[in-house]
């Protein structure tokens, strides 16, 4: 059984390496990320599950770590923004403009990388559904979803 | 950032999950089972969660299943509802949980902590009330069986330390004719002003309700109004509106007036659309 009674060094693997983080049973996994091991690319938004600023992908799966406690991932492989090394989708939102201000786009490069490993044949309908958890306050929810239909159409698929 | 703190299980066996709870609760830390934690933790983070320590039960095995078994289709309390929505093994559950929250707090919300947690929506139970599942529960006296309609009555009916492990879905009816209806003020992701499954069982129109009365709910007055075949169907639904198990709610997400007006047109749908 897996146990942490109080603060202490939980193991993770975080984009690829293992990292030893000093935090609370209680400490949400975007705050040990974020304040423990400087990896400041999960940004907080909402922090209740709403806006997607702090999306990343645990086992490849979009996962909001505002809604996720750090010793909860111990086991799982967790890959942050910092951890894409240019794959098409960063390359695609700068082709397209797909941001602004950018606060937003960690958390929607995450979410449309989870797309692209989960359903590379994704249709109209699935993409809708997947953006639709990340909320851009700047607004450039076309030129994002332009840039994740760029990607899913250079699939071989 | 949740400001107080507690501790964190995660046991391998239903059996070590209770004695845990027992043990914890002995001790005055009022624990919790966590499923995938987004109601405890966005609860927590406003202080609305009272406890010392947690009981993760995604490493029990009879948690993650999600197969069909004999008859039964069994789905684990600690499977998201992406997952469910990917195996698509029953396309009602299926497509329910996909309206429920958006698509990336699906992958952490579970079966079992969307019937279990406080927020009255509940979703994804609907249509588990329409197949009468068994609800398969452990606890400090055992494990149990018991119907899911008897498990949900306007809450949970839990004893104190059980946790559902799974739920016994009869096969035969995964793939009956349904639909699935989901209103809400403006936005597609938000709470409900009305969630509708509806299901043909063969004999009869099943409906489950969420959002109209402060509990999801299935009622045998209603369904006995909506399958009088005798009457036609704004007649029937009209007449199932009139047995509402509490007065029709009242609230930010709609008026009961508006929510009157499109509960009938829904429901005289879905009688267009399944018969019965
Ligand atoms: C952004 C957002 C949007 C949402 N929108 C909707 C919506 O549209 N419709 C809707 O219905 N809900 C919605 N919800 C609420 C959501 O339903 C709850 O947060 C979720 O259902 C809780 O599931 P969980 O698995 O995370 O449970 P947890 O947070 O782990 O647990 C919730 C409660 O259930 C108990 N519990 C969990 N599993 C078990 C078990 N197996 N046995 C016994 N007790 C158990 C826990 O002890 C706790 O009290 C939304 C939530 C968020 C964050
Ligand atoms: S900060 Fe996590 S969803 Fe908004
Ligand atoms: S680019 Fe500013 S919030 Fe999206």
């Amino acid at each position: 059984m897996l146990q942490m009674i109080d603060e202490g060094l939980i193991e993770l693997n975080i984009n690829g390496e293992t990292r030893k983080v000093l935090v609370r049973p209680a400490d949400t996994l975007l705050f040990a990320l974020r304040e423990r091991l400087g990896l400041t690319g999960a940004k907080p938004g909402c922090e209740n599950g709403d806006c997607g600023a702090c999306t990343i992908l645990l086992d490849g799966w979009p996962v909001k770590s505002c809604l996720m406690l750090a010793v909860e991932a111990v086991g799982h492989q967790i890959t942050t923004i910092e951890g894409l090394e240019n794959p098409p989708i960063q390359q695609a939102f700068v082709e397209k403009f797909a941001f602004q201000c950018g606060y937003c786009t960690p958390g929607f490069i995450m979410n449309c990388q989870g797309l692209i490993n989960n359903h590379p044949e994704a249709d109209e309908a699935t993409i809708n559904e997947w953006l639709q958890s990340n909320i851009c306050r700047c607004t450039s929810y076309q030129e994002i979803t332009a840039a994740i239909k760029s990607v899913l159409q250079k699939n071989p698929a | 950032m949740i400001p107080f703190d507690f501790s964190y299980y995660r046991p391998d066996s239903a059996g070590e999950a209770v004695a845990l709870f027992q043990d914890l609760d002995a001790q005055g830390k009022k624990p919790l089972y966590y499923g995938g934690g987004t109601e405890i933790i966005s609860m927590g983070r406003h202080n609305n969660v009272d406890t010392g320590a947690v009981i993760d039960i995604k490493s029990i095995p009879e948690c993650g299943v999600q197969e069909f078994q004999d008859d039964s289709l069994v789905i684990g309390a600690g499977v998201t509802l992406t997952q469910i929505h990917e195996a698509n093994l029953f396309p009602l559950l299926a497509q329910a949980g996909a309206r429920v929250a958006d698509h990336t707090t699906q992958n952490k919300i579970t079966l079992g902590g969307n019937m279990c947690g406080s927020i009255v929506y509940r979703e994804s139970l609907l249509p588990l009330l329409l197949t009468d599942c068994e609800v398969i529960i452990a606890g400090p006296g055992g494990n149990r069986n018991a119907p899911v309609n008897d498990i949900f009555d306007k809450q949970v009916q839990l004893n104190r330390g059980e946790v559902i492990l799974q739920y016994r879905i009869p096969k035969s009816l995964v793939n009956s004719p349904h639909v699935h209806v989901k209103r809400t003020k403006s936005e597609k992701i938000s709470y409900p002003l009305l969630t509708i499954c509806a299901l043909n069982s063969g004999q009869q129109v099943r409906f489950a309700f969420s959002g109209l009365c402060g509990y999801p709910f299935r009622s045998k007055e209603m369904e006995q109004a909506l399958n009088d075949t005798s009457r036609p169907a704004d007649e029937r639904a009209d007449h199932a509106i009139s047995q509402l198990p509490e007065p029709m709610a009242d609230n930010l997400e709609s008026s009961a007036a508006y929510r009157q007006f499109v509960l009938k047109g829904s429901l005289v749908s879905i009688l267009n659309e399944l018969g019965g």
